[in-house]
């Protein structure tokens, strides 16, 4: 690995391309190749002429990139199946943050012979939804840093749903409706499936939520039972139902009709009082589908990469940590193509900021 | 500790000041007598002696989490907390938490013990308990250490529901956590304890308020029936004397004798028995200095002599409501006055008279309050002949008739998003004037003069708050700055001299009168203009050093 030869990938596209193997990762722009880490909108757009995606993954992608008229062409890939582009071999592995999420191994042939993987979003913490984050050893690590700091520490998530059972009960004993906002894709059938363990009453769903339920319990997990809000009548008396909603529901007028309702929070962000505060919900779950900071620095070991390239949230303390802490090779992605990074060929493209960057992501 | 972990965290959650009331007095209801004044103490933000210093909270954290210096200070910077950032940075890094739920009065106990301890000792309990506790308990427990518990409640909410919890009036309770209220079980049962003999002697009659004055006072009647005083710029006030004792008490119905001590010694001396209704006014040379100045007595308990000397006060009596210990307030003004005029003034020099203001026309009376503010009054209180002292805000006998607030034309520069019923609407604003011989800024750049968010309707609001959205220049956090084009006349009561303003200069309850759709921003009035309104109200444009925070402004609700 020399800062002379051409990158095996780098930031293109609002994306990662890969020269050898001409194909894209997570770009933000139409291209012609796109493997793609998973289904949630930052990483996965519609337009693309073909699409790589790990098996689970499928139906979730062709929900989101498809439309009315076109079916949109993914190849599904096996766990650890080799697809060959060019001069390049690529292998999906499972990353943990949602159904069919994928970390993407791209190995160069000899000379170089080397191995980048890509994380995409990724977890070590329980979720019955998905095939477990597995470590892929490599050369360079391209990792999420979303919640970089040691203040993101995740409890056991059964202890979070257990939490989240109580509170609904509590609600329902005061004649509540419970209104918990969480992602529509990936967080509220993890919610649904993790609260299996308590209960089987059943739990209203927002409208955006139906298709990926539906494809998750397709996809045999199991959720607790649910009913399509839009298809009850609004003057239903909803004093002690659970309802998910997506975070965007929140303060609309689709929530009038859950009189007296107490409102939750599910994601990462929660776990800071102040953010909790100020957004407003009555209570904030700490539940991520992201990597906390002892999980990651696991991870950077295991994977025994000897460059680390930082993306997504504020990716400055993990890159000084590594550097200094840990003696690694740390960069933030978008600094490492620049004129001072290993990779300065690249510094006129840049890697364009994520949708879900700075505190509002799907998380 | 779990019973008080949660009240914190109820608190802390919501906004809404009816919840918080709420949420204690179920803590009130349900808590050991012993906690419960413990919890009194810290809410009301008393001060409990820190048994350490937070460089030693930090030294301790860096090293049981491993987790350097600079690290920690990123985290401090996301969380905004120091207890919380140390209770976060140690997650995970703990042993099981220990069943064991301490009182809060027990903690308080451990707490105090430490104090007397070794450095090494005070580190080795500390970081135990850091071990044995969750994280929301090691974040109170930070609190406890650093001495603080600013959790949006102030000592008015607490004794607004430790009245609820007791069935006792407000100004019982906090008549009874003035002076040397020390928390313990026993304090707290004599906090709500229903026989009130203690508190009898110091209750200050209800105020009757007086009504502003909109219409012309020519419906009022014949001029004769009233009875015309200065409207006092100041904070309203009742004196008591009784049993030997001394008590002044705000508008607000909070005790404030320790505030004016110089008041309290002149009121040792009036006769037993007697309650004055009145005005406190900062006073030199026989005149009323601007209300700026008696700012700076404010919100300060036990003054020094330093503070006593700038800014001498006075009280300005108005009304007699109690005398020989009788309640008057059913008698006639004129009876009351009497009374009063027969000793308030000659008991002290501290102790003056409002006098009353003689006219034979409402034109004439109408003459002397546009000259108000030379006086430095607010302009002149009408009160009917024959009335007696009522009760609160009835409409009637006392009318209110101010002088014309101050008005400028200015320009809107930055929006913020707003609180409350108008949350999300940028309707809290900042407006500024030209600067055109550059005396604050740039040459012919606008100065911030002010921020104002009352005074539009509704309808102007959502207009307002399109047109900010889709003409935003740049956005800092809630704020957003927009091109200097929309002109406002803002009103306000009065003005002055300020260093922490870019202008240099503070207005006083500034709020939008009109949205000035036909003026264009070079029509906006000057920093000069605005120096001159000063120099007219406060004879100077230099500010003072000691300049107290204006949300204590509103503090006595003057």
């Amino acid at each position: 690995m020399t800062s002379q030869s051409e990158p095996l990938l780098r930031p293109q596209n609002g994306g990662l391309y890969c020269s050898a193997g001409d194909f894209f990762i997570d770009p933000l722009r139409p291209v012609e190749r796109a493997v793609i880490t998973h289904a949630h909108s930052d990483h996965a757009r519609r337009g693309h002429e073909v699409y790589f995606a790990a098996r689970p993954g499928v139906e979730i992608l062709e929900r989101r990139v498809g439309t009315k008229k076109t079916t949109p062409a993914i190849h599904g890939l096996e766990w650890g199946e080799p697809v060959r582009f060019d001069s390049v071999e690529v292998t999906l592995h499972p990353a943990g943050h949602m159904l069919g999420s994928a970390q993407i191994r791209v190995e160069s042939d000899a000379p170089e012979h080397e191995v980048w993987v890509v994380s995409g979003d990724y977890k070590r913490a329980d979720d019955p939804t998905c095939d477990p984050f597995e470590p892929v050893p490599c050369d360079v690590f391209v990792t999420e840093a979303t919640f970089g700091l040691p203040i993101y520490q995740w409890d056991e998530p059964a202890q979070i749903f257990k939490q989240i059972r109580e509170w609904w009960l509590d609600n329902r004993e005061a004649g509540r409706p419970s209104v918990l906002c969480a992602y529509s894709a990936g967080k509220a059938q993890r919610i649904l499936a993790g609260l299996t363990e308590w209960t089987d009453d059943r739990a209203l769903i927002h409208g955006a939520m139906v298709e990926y339920c539906d494809i998750y319990e397709a996809a045999g997990i199991s959720l607790l039972p649910t009913e399509y809000v839009t298809d009850m009548d609004p003057d239903t008396d909803f004093a002690g139902e659970l309802i998910l909603a997506p975070p965007s529901a929140f303060g609309s007028s689709w929530m009038d009709r859950f009189d007296a309702a107490r409102t939750g929070f599910a994601s990462g962000w929660m776990q800071v009082r102040g953010i909790r505060r100020r957004r407003g919900y009555d209570a904030g779950f700490v539940l991520s589908d992201h990597i906390d900071w002892p999980a990651l620095l696991k991870t950077i070991e295991q994977t025994g990469a000897s460059r680390i390239l930082a993306t997504h949230g504020k990716t400055d303390p993990l890159i000084r940590f590594l550097r200094e802490e840990r003696d690694l090779d740390a960069w933030d992605l978008d600094d490492a193509f620049g004129a001072d990074g290993p990779y300065p060929e690249g510094a006129d493209i840049g890697w364009e900021a994520s949708e879900d960057g700075g505190g509002g992501g799907e998380s | 500790m779990r019973r008080f972990a949660e009240l914190y965290d109820r608190l802390d959650m919501t906004t809404s000041t009816n919840a918080k009331v709420e949420h204690l007095v179920d803590y009130f209801e349900e808590a050991p007598p012993e906690d419960a004044a413990w919890a009194v103490h810290f809410l009301c933000g008393r001060s409990f002696e820190r048994p350490v210093t937070t460089t030693q909270l930090r030294e301790w954290t860096y090293d049981l989490a491993d987790v350097p210096e600079w690290l920690f200070e990123e985290c401090y910077i996301t969380v905004g907390d120091l207890a919380e950032t140390i209770a976060l940075v140690l997650e995970g890094r703990l042993e099981s938490a220990t069943d064991e739920d301490l009182q809060l009065h027990e903690w308080v106990e451990r707490l105090k013990e430490l104090r007397r301890m070794s450095e090494r000792r005070q580190r080795e309990s500390i970081t135990t308990w850091w071990r044995q506790l969750d994280t929301q308990g090691i974040f109170l427990l930070n609190k406890l250490l650093m001495g603080a518990m600013r959790v949006g409640v102030s000592s008015g909410l607490v004794t607004k529901a430790l009245s609820e919890v007791s069935g006792l009036e407000r100004p019982t309770i906090q008549h009874r956590l003035t002076g040397n209220w020390r928390p313990s079980a026993d304090a707290f049962e004599q906090l709500v304890s229903d026989d009130t003999a203690d508190v009898d002697q110091s209750r200050p009659y209800p105020y009757f308020l007086a009504s502003p004055l909109q219409e012309d006072p020519d419906t009022l009647g014949d001029v004769d029936e009233w009875y015309a005083e200065w409207k006092w710029d100041g904070i309203r006030g009742q004196l008591i004397k009784r049993d030997g004792e001394v008590f002044l008490w705000s508008r607000g119905q909070e005790l404030i004798t320790d505030t004016f001590p110089e008041l309290r010694d002149a009121g040792s001396m009036l006769p037993d028995g007697v309650v004055i209704d009145g005005e406190i006014l900062a006073w030199r040379d026989g005149q009323p200095l601007p209300f700026s100045q008696l700012q700076k007595r404010i919100g300060r308990k036990n003054p020094s002599t330093a503070i006593l000397r700038e800014v001498p006060v006075s009280f300005l009596g108005y009304d007699l409501l109690e005398v020989d210990g009788e309640d008057i307030r059913d008698r006639p003004i004129e009876d009351r006055r009497r009374e009063l005029d027969g000793f308030f003034a000659d008991t002290h020099e501290r102790f003056r008279l409002s006098e009353p203001i003689d006219a034979d026309s409402w034109e004439e009376l109408a003459e002397m309050r546009d000259g108000a503010r030379d006086h430095n009054v607010e302009g002149l209180m009408l009160k009917r002949h024959g009335s007696p002292y009522r009760t609160g805000r009835k409409r009637g006998d006392w009318w209110k008739w101010k002088v014309e607030p101050y008005t400028i034309d200015a320009v809107m520069l930055y929006a913020q998003a707003s609180h409350g019923r108008r949350a999300n609407l940028y309707a809290d604003l900042t407006f500024g004037v030209w600067d055109r011989e550059g005396l604050r800024a740039e040459p012919g750049d606008l100065v911030p003069i002010g921020k104002a968010y009352s005074g539009l309707t509704d309808d102007e609001i959502a207009e307002l708050d399109d047109w900010v959205k889709s003409n935003t220049i740049e956005t800092f956090g809630p704020v957003r700055s927009v091109p200097p084009e929309q002109v406002f006349e803002l009103a306000f009561a009065g003005l002055a001299p300020s260093n922490r303003h870019k202008s240099g200069i503070a207005l006083r309850f500034p709020r939008i009168k009109r949205w000035r759709h036909d003026k264009s921003p070079d029509d906006a009035n000057t920093l000069s203009d605005v120096q001159r309104l000063l120099e007219d109200h406060h004879g100077t444009v230099e500010a003072d050093d000691s300049e107290p925070d204006p949300e204590q402004q509103t503090l006595f609700d003057a």
